[in-house]
């Protein structure tokens, strides 16, 4: 089954043409999204009981996991831009991400034979590997299956079926904890069982030919200088749209304080109660499982690159509610539905506009480089961030991030990138 | 492969792996029967009256991780006959330290859909005192010498969506007037006698020296440091850098802590070093494995902390000095305290 078959619009259909709105979400984007909803819910059950496995169950602290967090997230990174070079040699981009998330997978059962601090920090190591491995082909294979027009769409559907995973997956391993006593080995092993289901349903249900996919693509079918080689992946960056998408993705990037600095402000000013901090980021993935959606059809209809610059205008309205004086009770539902919205019209809406200007044969290497060009740039802004909280206060270094956001905005905003990648009825033209 | 043959296929792997997860719930629910049962070759634990006040010999209180009916409950061994008779006292406490007649517990309290937890204060004889509801997993536990001053470490964060980036929060808590500082992060803090803010500021492992000078890891800026106290100033100073956990010796002059050293690998970085805080002299101790504990002094001479094991955990015993090697001193245990 082919997506293409299941598939009626061509490439050259009418950007906002009324079957353009009324087509489905290709089966294969409701295929990758299943796999990445069963996939959260396996991958978030561990990460929900492991700090209480280690300190309750084996009396080791999880601060050395804290601090190892961001060596093993530099390293997904890279091995993101790996996993994306190797998809787009021969067109494997179901062969990486089958790989990618069946290493994942095969980490649940092997966290039941580990008791030591080395070997459980090899597993989840070896666990992030198949998370960068597999990110970039399955974007590339989402973007491949859409037709221009509605990719918003599917990103969001994507996204939000794998913010509805991460939901879920704290819940089931609780439920677990409770039905159990210590029940550590049953979360894992059903972790483990969930995540093969995963791997079943992308093997099984994700057409992986290539030549399928490319025929209700309309990307440029120009491809770049020297094939699917890594020069030619980094050549990408020669071609004025990507350079300009990915320059304002990463001056965005450098203003983007990031998700644990919120919720410390959050709690610093508002006084959010300690047994309440926890939740915060749920409130954060609530709205984005909400607005994924609406907020990824809405860059279909009005482009995708003024919603991802207006996402970041929310971010900013949201760095402006915890600057003002309003203390209200409703302050942090708002501050969180406004960062939910952030990531709803900010993390999906980029791949797809990004998939807009990277030819086919090349799509899995670009997402992964933008991806990884905006994650560096967010890593940047935390470590400004955290020193200009040090020496100004909290108060003036998140007024000086809604700044460098507001300049780097208009910034953006003349660049406009859009002409070449944003609006769904100039990609033609593009090409 | 048609679409029925593909949904069969599904089908099928969903109904094996189901088998497999239902196996595996089956068996850790069948535990509750197992738990009933000491383990063999486990040690002997009974149920008893256990005090921390006066104890006829030196005891070890010490939370028992040995499967049977009084897993995880505080319980008490003669320090002379640490493979001994076990006496379990039906408290039951993730982390434990007790000293001057006073213990401090950190125990779950398990809800529906997620756990809650509480620090509880506890007499000589373990009925509670007053508790405390912690915003986190538990993980550090001290008493003063003196039993007035109580001074605990939770986890915070380990969400999902923050991923696995945690915090802790460090609180002190005057037992006698009730006054509690939540967080060591209220403190002022002085780096080499200049005013440190730091938005990533952390503290962890309070050891106290007396009701008003106590001992802390605190890091910032992927460092950490050795500080040194105030209760009644409310104010931290650095003395110190690399040390964790630190414990201070019963006459106040040395420090045992875990080190990262420099050359190892990045998951299992620590090994247990002893620092004489006059002469700032470190020295190694003769522990070739990756420490994650905050030690306990046995007295001036040894040092006891906890390695994980088949059972959770076990403890091992250490000279202080550099010399000898470690020996096991109580299979299935966890979170010490030596009652003086």
């Amino acid at each position: 089954m082919y997506v293409a078959d299941s598939r009626g619009a061509p490439a050259t259909a009418p950007a906002r043409g009324p079957s353009g709105r009324r087509a489905a979400v290709a089966p294969t984007v409701l295929a990758l999204g299943s796999v990445s909803l069963i996939t959260d819910v396996s991958s978030e059950m561990v990460t929900a009981v492991l700090p209480l496995y280690l300190v309750t169950g084996l009396g080791l602290s999880p601060l050395g996991f804290g601090l190892l967090d961001g060596v093993y997230n530099g390293f997904s990174a890279l091995v993101r831009l790996v996993g994306g070079h190797l998809a787009d040699r021969g067109g494997r981009h179901k062969s990486v991400a089958v790989l990618g998330y069946g290493l994942s997978a095969i980490c649940k059962p092997l966290l039941l034979l580990v008791s030591s601090l080395p070997l459980i920090g090899a597993v989840l190591a070896a666990d992030r590997t198949g998370k960068g491995l597999r990110t970039a082909p399955r974007d590339a294979m989402i973007s491949l299956a859409s037709a221009p027009e509605s990719r918003g769409r599917a990103f969001g559907v994507h996204r939000a079926m794998d913010t509805a995973g991460a939901l879920l997956g704290p819940l089931v391993a609780f439920v677990i904890l409770r039905a159990t006593v210590d029940g550590y080995d049953a979360v894992f092993t059903v972790s483990f069982c969930v995540a093969a289901v995963g791997v079943v349903v992308l093997v099984l249900f994700v057409p992986g030919a290539r030549a399928g996919a490319k025929r209700t693509d309309g990307a440029p079918e120009r491809p770049a200088a020297g094939g699917v080689s890594l020069r030619a992946a980094v050549g990408l960056l020669r071609r004025r749209d990507v350079r300009r998408l990915s320059v304002c993705a990463l001056l965005l990037g450098l203003a983007t304080v990031s998700d644990s600095f919120v919720y410390l402000l959050l709690q610093h000013r508002l006084g959010v109660p300690d047994r309440w901090f926890a939740l915060l980021p749920l409130g954060t993935a609530a709205a984005f499982l909400l607005l994924a959606v609406p907020l990824g059809w809405l860059a279909d209809l009005v482009g995708r690159w003024q919603v991802f610059l207006g996402g970041h205008l929310a971010l900013l309205a949201a760095y402006g509610l915890i600057l003002s004086s309003w203390h209200g009770a409703a302050l942090p539902y708002a501050v969180l539905a406004l960062h939910g919205c952030f990531y709803a019209a900010t993390d999906g809406v980029l791949m797809a506009a990004a998939a807009g200007c990277v030819p086919a044969e090349l799509r899995s290497s670009g997402l992964a480089l933008v991806q990884t060009g905006q994650a560096a740039a967010r890593f940047a802004c935390s470590l400004a961030f955290g020193t200009a909280w040090s020496v100004w206060g909290d108060r003036s270094a998140l007024g000086a991030a809604a700044v460098a956001l507001a300049v780097c905005a208009v910034f953006s905003y003349r660049l406009r990138p859009w002409a070449a990648a944003g609006t769904p009825g100039t990609t033609g033209a593009a090409a | 492969m048609t679409f029925r043959t593909k949904l069969l296929v599904l089908l099928t792997a969903v109904v094996v792996l189901a088998a497999v997860a239902a196996a595996a719930l089956l068996r850790a629910g069948d535990r509750a029967a197992v738990r009933d049962h000491p383990q063999a070759g486990g040690p002997p634990v009974v149920a008893g009256q256990v005090s921390l006040a006066h104890p006829p010999a030196p005891l070890i209180v010490f939370r028992n991780m040995a499967y049977g009916p009084h897993r995880d409950e505080l319980s008490t061994v003669r320090a002379g006959d640490p493979a001994g008779r076990r006496t379990a006292s039906g408290v039951t406490c993730l982390r434990f330290h007790a000293a001057g007649g006073t213990g401090i517990c950190l125990q779950a309290e398990h809800g529906t859909l997620t756990d809650s937890y509480r620090a509880v204060v506890l007499d000589s004889r373990l009925r509670e005192v007053a508790h405390y509801a912690l915003p986190g997993i538990p993980t550090r536990a001290r008493v003063s010498p003196s039993g007035r001053l109580a001074a605990w470490t939770v986890f915070v964060g380990g969400d999902s969506y923050a991923g696995t980036d945690f915090s802790t929060r460090t609180a002190i808590l005057d037992t006698r007037t009730g006054r509690l500082d939540p967080s060591l992060e209220a403190y002022r803090v002085t780096r080499d006698g200049r005013a440190l803010h730091a938005a990533d500021m952390n503290f962890w492992g309070v050891t106290f020296a007396d009701d008003r000078v106590f001992y802390a890891t605190m890091a910032t800026g992927g460092k950490t440091y050795l500080v040194r106290g105030d209760v009644t100033t409310r104010s931290l100073s650095t003395l110190h850098t690399n040390v964790e956990c630190p414990s201070l010796s019963p006459d106040g002059t040395r420090i045992a802590y875990k080190k990262r050293v420099a050359g190892l690998p990045a998951d299992s970085p620590w090994r247990l070093y002893v620092l004489d805080l006059r002469t700032m002299r470190e020295t190694a101790l003769a522990e070739p494995r990756s420490v994650d504990d905050q030690a306990v002094w046995q007295d001036g001479r040894t040092v006891v902390y906890s390695m994980p094991s088949d059972f959770g955990s076990d403890l091992y015993a250490l000279p202080a000095d550099g010399t000898g090697a470690p020996h096991l001193l109580m299979r299935a245990a966890l979170a010490p305290a030596y009652p003086r």
